[in-house]
């Protein structure tokens, strides 16, 4: 809070530090080993386990000082504090001695083993000898669901987890049960946890009670996991992650911190969505009509594709390396975004915004806003991670009223106690009910449409010379003036909106109101908007038309050739319209790494690598771009598109690589505006001689892993894209200075489990040493942008019913939705969703079944009536309840089953 | 108003007649009750109330004995105080061998309420608490009925007696935790969150019930506030023998001739306590040693029995006067296992949040066990008593810990060799377990060549 400096005396070391913030920061901060366990960066401290014991003295004269807890003890001027005394260790020491009374002592057999808080802790303390001789308490485990496995005789009862998933997160099926040393920290009684960020126990619990669930079922010892920096490619928020891999397989996925996109936490999704990767059935080969070809062959025939009547369409997820070939191969006006007219709007909407926004809105901004305000998404389905930072910022006024009452922010329960009920305002208006209603000042209940002209009305309250749209609900006209006063009020106003809807509309609104807090001199807002997927901003910003007008040239004959790049042409038109596209075609080339009905019907099918066999570039939701790396490289002849995009350049005589760092300047010269993308990472000769090892230092087995196949040992691969190496050779940990973009690990000496990161930022909870990962592309021209030309439209007449899409975190992923691990989470959902007095007006009161009708297409679904529901939608789930997407926002008409 | 009653030598218990139903509000009131809330509520301020708390020289009798009014001037007070403040009084009483709030509850619920009032009054509070031990069947039921009398009295609810003050009561009964007589613990507990003790600062006193300005005050404290507003604070001071004002309610339990609870003044002697008005032991028994105030205050040996059971003289002697109520030690008990079963109480009673009492207070428990069996190990005298100082005061999150380990810590010291009779001789110690000191680890070579194996990487094919 305070930027006063004070001077601290550590073990007789003057250190100049921030006054205020407490002592094991500060300690972490300044490179000391001091060993906690309750104590985390994102959930402050409370006190509890006792583990931090330092000695604090009045003044140079006190001889003794007395043992207080450094997680507790704030620093002023003059403190004076011994952490190598003997008093101070001996208790440290017996804190360890007393936590393990009652663990099992199992780490050969527990899956945190060499990843363990608790072990490194008890090393660093020196505690290494049991005096305990006596019987230790037991518990039964639960089954918690699919991804995290419970074992609680490991328990320290730090009170981490519950402080994490209850107070950070807002579960409430997660608790602490019992009492003295018989406190149990699980459900009431076994089942799934229901939170969409339960994978994180995983991470903040210091020892094995909480574990990876399916890591644990394929497992290996985190020493032996190859590692790189990696994304997740399953939302737009373009979280950091660290997957492991051993034997060629993706074994688990850890959080890579990064300050400004995911902080310490992933999402469900994220964590557990990387089965795909490991499946049998991926394609390994290229495959022509004959067969399998060589990649030299299949290079060479699509070259000799290229002259003739050519088109390609590109998916959402493809990384920017690969649209850049493509569009170096064919020219720009040959390449086609596979989005239907609604998602094109959106991606350029999406751009429009990130164009026009004072400031975007990263992490940080969005924990630290002190009034929100979340237009029609449902973020902790579409931008998962995003939503839980929104949870965060609902906290300021707390900290605020803390801090007047001198209680500092990291003060947790007494925090929690100054704060009670008081919240900085969220308003969330959205067409169904979301996870954080219940800690939003307002919730308003409305269709996309009235979304969108309720966000004009704020707009035009704050400003009148926005338009104020016609015939708004005098109750939302009300709201619109309530959120209008508190974001006009607000030091950090914040405006969030999304592409879940399928509404541009809220797009507009949302820069109108950004646009008008400007103009009425209100502080300007940070603003941002999730749009459909991982690399949607990437592909907006490369631009190209869309499948209506890829269509219309297909069916007027006037494309031989199609590329398929990264997408699955079917689930947009259908296996009888691919099928008809087919019979226009004369060739059609499919890029993929999963086998599907596209993959099935190319004439030339080249497999792709996975993310996490691939060097690429995504922009992620605020415009930021974020290099991944190969963690191994892809088994047989799948390799990045843009290899084999590279490749058909070179049989065409034309030079767009061969390496990543000479297809990005290529990049960088062709589009200027876009540099930003070669600057996601350092280039591959960023590590000087040495390669970044992506193999720990104990990484063990090297000579004899492959030996079942092969008595020699195979050469490691070669990596000349990247400054990493497939090797163990290299220094890790915080005295290199690897950059964060680069860095394969967070590990340092002592400092095994993920909480190494604290070794690794400036300031905890801040700043990575050497600067952020990833760049932001400058796309934000402020309010030098063109105003927005787009008004509030009118009502909707009163009998249109739209099909609104709810975002379901489990189930929009198609690649996520491969890991069973996933799937077992995929429960109900399938049914269509009504208010009950729409229900009442389309006499489906009593119905259970209904006869859905878009475009003249029907279906027969299940109908559930709910009263958190907009009025004037049919909401559904499409994924679940097997609906086209491209049926998102559509006018539908519904009627009982068996209706004429 | 004012029929002029003379000022009693035992104000706490005048009014209770063992073995009688308590007065109801009628006989309350002819006997001299509510006059002290009708003499604060129209002739004094709520600030001069505190001062003459403060004045009395009135100290908490839960166990601290912390100064009553310097507590209440902590209340932000004047026209910027938050609104709502609360007044709760601790009825939690839960430490072993402690009695004396029960009484004052059964035998007078209708100073306690009176009591209630007046000190609501004084930082006014507007809503308070009687949280009190959920097996205290009978208190519970007078208190409620009493409550009710009062209320139908106009003592209770919107601006009492025509003061223009409100107060309104409620009898909260606890689900039965020792840790809830710790007031932070207590008021998490009531806010209906696990009975965890919170960090302080901020203090109850700013930031406590739902973050209100709260005074938790025990029972017997707020019981003598009545009686200072009617006679003053010289004569309060006046009652006792020594500078710590007013009387005490002492107990007495353990194999003495008369078990009970009396009123006297504060600063009576031990001795005075245990042979006059307990009776003395019973035939054929000796003192050895009593813990003055509670379970978790040191043993006091026979030798100090003259000790003015006071917060000052306790305290000089080497221990706490706690809550007051003795616990005797007699020469045919066995002190460790007396000392094993007020571990096992402590360690059953802590909350389970910090781990040196979570964990430590079990451990040694067990040691106790294993000597009060016989099974003892070299070394455990030494592990106890790291114990004893590494859950002193300072290292643990509350004074659960600190509390427990002071009957242990007193007993070692002044009668060790009970402990080191349990002590297995070496013969009979059993084999299974590993040595209960630690040995340097042996060579690896050494650890080689004795494995049945044999040396790794010798001996191979």
């Amino acid at each position: 809070m305070s930027s006063k400096r004070a001077t601290i005396h550590i073990d007789g070391q003057a250190h100049e530090v921030a006054a205020g913030r407490n002592l094991l920061e500060v300690a972490l901060e300044l490179g000391l080993d001091l060993p906690y366990f309750c104590w985390h960066p994102a959930l402050g401290a409370v006190g509890a386990c006792r583990q931090c014991a330092v000695t604090q003295y009045k003044d140079a004269q006190d001889p003794s000082g007395r043992v207080v807890m450094a997680c507790m003890t704030p620093c002023g001027d003059g403190t004076r504090v011994a952490t190598q005394d003997a008093a101070s260790r001996e208790m440290r020491q017996a804190v360890i001695e007393w936590l393990m009374t009652n663990h099992p002592h199992d780490c050969p057999v527990c899956a945190e083993g060499g990843n363990c808080h608790l072990q490194d802790m008890t090393v660093m303390t020196g505690q290494a000898y049991r005096r305990y001789r006596h019987a230790k308490r037991t518990h039964r485990n639960q089954d918690l669901g699919p991804f995290v496995a419970h074992e609680m005789n490991r328990c320290i009862a730090c009170y981490r987890c519950v402080r994490y998933y209850r107070d950070y997160a807002g579960g409430e099926d997660l608790d602490v049960f019992g009492a003295h040393n018989n406190v149990f920290f699980g459900r009431a009684e076994s089942g799934t946890l229901e939170s969409h960020f339960a994978g994180n126990l995983v991470e903040v619990c210091p020892t094995g009670v909480f574990t990876d669930k399916p890591y644990g079922a394929d497992y290996t010892r985190k020493w032996d996991l190859q590692q790189a920096p990696s994304l997740c490619n399953h939302c737009a928020v373009g979280c950091n992650t660290y997957p492991g891999e051993r034997y060629g397989r993706i074994k688990r996925i850890e959080n890579r911190y990064n300050e400004a996109v995911n902080g310490y936490f992933l999402c469900d999704r994220g964590r557990y969505g990387l089965a795909y990767s490991n499946e049998a059935g991926r394609p390994r080969q290229a495959r022509g009509p004959q067969g399998p070809l060589r990649p030299a062959a299949a290079i060479e025939r699509l070259a000799g594709l290229l002259d003739g009547r050519v088109a390609a369409v590109v998916g959402d997820r493809v990384s920017c390396e690969s649209l850049y070939a493509l569009r170096a191969l064919l020219g720009a006006e040959r390449v086609f975004r596979a989005a239907g007219p609604a998602q094109l709007a959106l991606e350029d909407a999406q751009l429009q915004l990130l164009r026009v926004a004072p400031q975007v809105a990263d992490l940080p901004r969005i924990e630290n806003a002190d009034c929100a305000l979340l237009l029609g998404e449902d973020l902790l389905h579409s931008g998962a991670r995003l939503g839980l930072a929104l949870r965060q910022m609902t906290r300021q006024r707390g900290f605020a009223a803390a801090a007047q009452a001198h209680v500092p922010t990291w003060q947790d329960q007494s925090v929690r106690l100054v704060a009670q009920q008081q919240r900085s305002p969220l308003h969330i208006a959205t067409p169904a009910r979301t996870g954080l209603d219940e800690v939003a000042a307002t919730q308003t209940r409305a269709t996309p449409r009235e979304l969108a002209r309720l966000g004009w009305a704020i707009a035009h309250a704050l400003d009148p010379q926005q338009p104020a749209p016609a015939a708004l609900e005098p109750a939302l006209q009300q709201v619109a003036e309530r959120i209008a006063a508190d974001l006009r009020a607000a030091q950090r106003p914040l405006l969030l909106t999304g592409a879940a809807c399928a509404e541009p509309a809220l797009y507009a609104a949302t820069a109108a109101i950004a646009q008008a807090l400007v103009a009425c001199g209100a502080e300007a807002p940070a603003v941002a908007a999730v749009p459909a997927a991982a690399n949607s901003v990437g592909r907006a910003l490369f631009g190209g038309a869309g499948l209506q007008d890829l269509a219309a040239q297909v069916e007027a004959g006037r494309i031989d050739n199609l590329i398929v790049l990264e997408h699955d042409l079917a689930a947009d038109l259908g296996e009888a319209g691919l099928q008809r596209w087919c019979e226009q075609l004369q060739k059609l080339v499919v890029f993929d790494a999963l086998p599907g009905p596209t993959w099935e019907a190319a004439t030339l099918a080249l497999p792709v690598a996975t993310i996490f066999e691939a060097e690429g570039t995504l922009v992620n939701y605020a415009g930021r771009a974020q290099r991944h790396f190969a963690v191994h490289p892809p088994a047989g002849d799948a390799r990045a598109s843009w290899i084999w995009l590279c490749g058909v350049a070179e049989a065409r005589g034309q030079s767009l690589g061969p390496t990543l760092d000479a297809l990005l300047q290529g990049l960088a010269e062709a589009e200027p505006a876009l540099a930003g993308l070669r600057d996601a990472a350092p280039a591959s000769d960023a590590g000087g001689l040495n390669a970044v090892p992506r193999q720990p230092h104990r990484y063990s087995g090297r000579t004899a892993m492959h030996a079942h196949q092969d008595m020699h040992e195979p050469r490691p691969p070669i990596d000349l894209d990247t400054a990493l190496g497939y090797t163990m050779e290299g220094a890790q940990g915080p005295g290199r200075d690897t950059p964060p973009a680069l860095r394969t690990a967070h590990w340092a000496p002592g400092w095994n489990s993920p909480q190494a990161i604290n070794k690794f930022q400036q300031e905890i909870g801040g700043a990575l040493r050497g600067g952020p990962a990833g760049c932001l592309l400058p796309l934000a021209e402020g309010s030098r942008a063109a105003a927005q030309t787009l008004g509030a439209g009118p009502p909707e007449a009163e009998d249109t019913l739209r099909l609104l899409p709810l975002p379901d975190l489990f189930a929009d992923d198609a690649l996520a939705g491969r890991s069973p691990a996933i799937q077992a989470r995929q429960q109900g959902g399938a049914a269509l969703r009504l208010h009950p007095r729409t229900a009442e007006r389309l006499g489906l009161a009593t119905a259970s079944r209904v006869r859905i009708e878009v475009d003249g297409e029907q279906r027969e679904r299940p109908l559930t009536l709910c009263a958190d529901l907009a009025a004037q939608c049919v909401g559904a789930n499409l994924a679940r309840c097997g609906l086209p997407a491209a049926w998102a926002g559509r006018p539908v008409r519904l009627r009982a089953e068996g209706g004429a | 108003m004012s029929q002029k009653i003379s000022p009693p030598d035992k104000p706490l218990t005048d009014r209770i007649r063992p073995e009688h139903a308590p007065f109801d509000v009628a006989e309350y009131e002819r006997a001299g009750g509510y006059q002290a809330l009708r003499r604060a509520l129209r002739t004094m301020a709520p600030q001069e109330v505190v001062a003459l708390v403060k004045d009395a020289n009135l100290r908490g009798r839960g166990g601290a004995g912390f100064p009553t009014g310097v507590k209440w001037g902590l209340v932000p007070h004047g026209p910027d105080a938050p609104k709502h403040k609360y007044l709760i009084a601790n009825g939690d009483e839960m430490e072993p061998g402690t009695f004396k709030d029960r009484l004052l509850l059964e035998g007078d619920p209708h100073q306690f309420i009176e009591a209630m009032i007046v000190a609501a009054y004084a930082i006014q509070a507007d809503v308070g608490y009687l949280f009190l031990r959920g097996e205290y069947h009978l208190a519970a039921q007078r208190v409620q009925r009493a409550i009710e009398e009062a209320r139908g009295r106009g003592y209770l609810g919107r601006n009492i007696k025509g003061s223009g003050f409100d107060f309104e009561l409620h009898l909260h009964t606890s689900a039965g935790r020792y840790i809830c007589g710790e007031e932070t613990a207590l008021i998490s507990a009531l806010e209906g969150k696990r009975a965890v003790p919170r960090a302080k600062p901020p203090f109850p006193t700013v930031a406590g019930l739902f973050g209100r300005p709260t005074v938790v005050n025990n029972v017997e404290t707020l019981c003598n506030v009545p009686h200072i507003v009617n006679y003053g604070a010289d004569w309060y001071r006046g009652l006792s023998r020594t500078d710590n004002g007013g009387t005490k309610l002492y107990g007495v339990s353990g194999r003495v001739c008369h078990p009970g609870a009396w009123e006297l003044p504060m600063g009576s002697s031990a001795r005075e306590i245990i042979d006059e008005h307990a009776g003395g032991m019973r035939a054929g028994l000796r003192l050895r040693g009593f813990l003055p105030g509670g379970a978790s205050t040191d043993f006091l040996t026979a030798a100090q029995l003259d000790v003015a059971m006071d917060y000052d003289a306790v305290a000089k002697a080497g221990s706490r006067m706690g809550t007051g109520t003795i616990i005797v030690l007699d020469d045919q008990t066995s002190v460790v296992a007396m000392v094993r079963n007020l571990e096992h109480f402590f360690a059953q009673e802590s909350c389970g949040w910090c781990t040196p009492c979570r964990d430590g207070i079990p451990w040694a428990e067990k040691v106790l066990d294993d000597l009060v069996h016989g099974r003892g190990r070299p070394g455990d005298l030494e592990l106890l008593e790291q114990q004893t100082r590494l859950l002193g005061p300072g290292r643990t999150f509350c004074a659960h810990a600190p509390g427990a380990m002071e009957p242990l810590q007193s007993a070692l010291q002044h009668w060790r060799g009970d402990f080191e009779a349990g002590i297995a001789p070496a013969a009979a110690a059993p084999a299974i377990a590993g040595p209960a000191t630690p040995e340097a680890p042996r060579p690896l070579s050494e650890v080689l060549e004795t494995t049945p194996m044999g040396p790794v990487g010798e001996g191979g094919r």
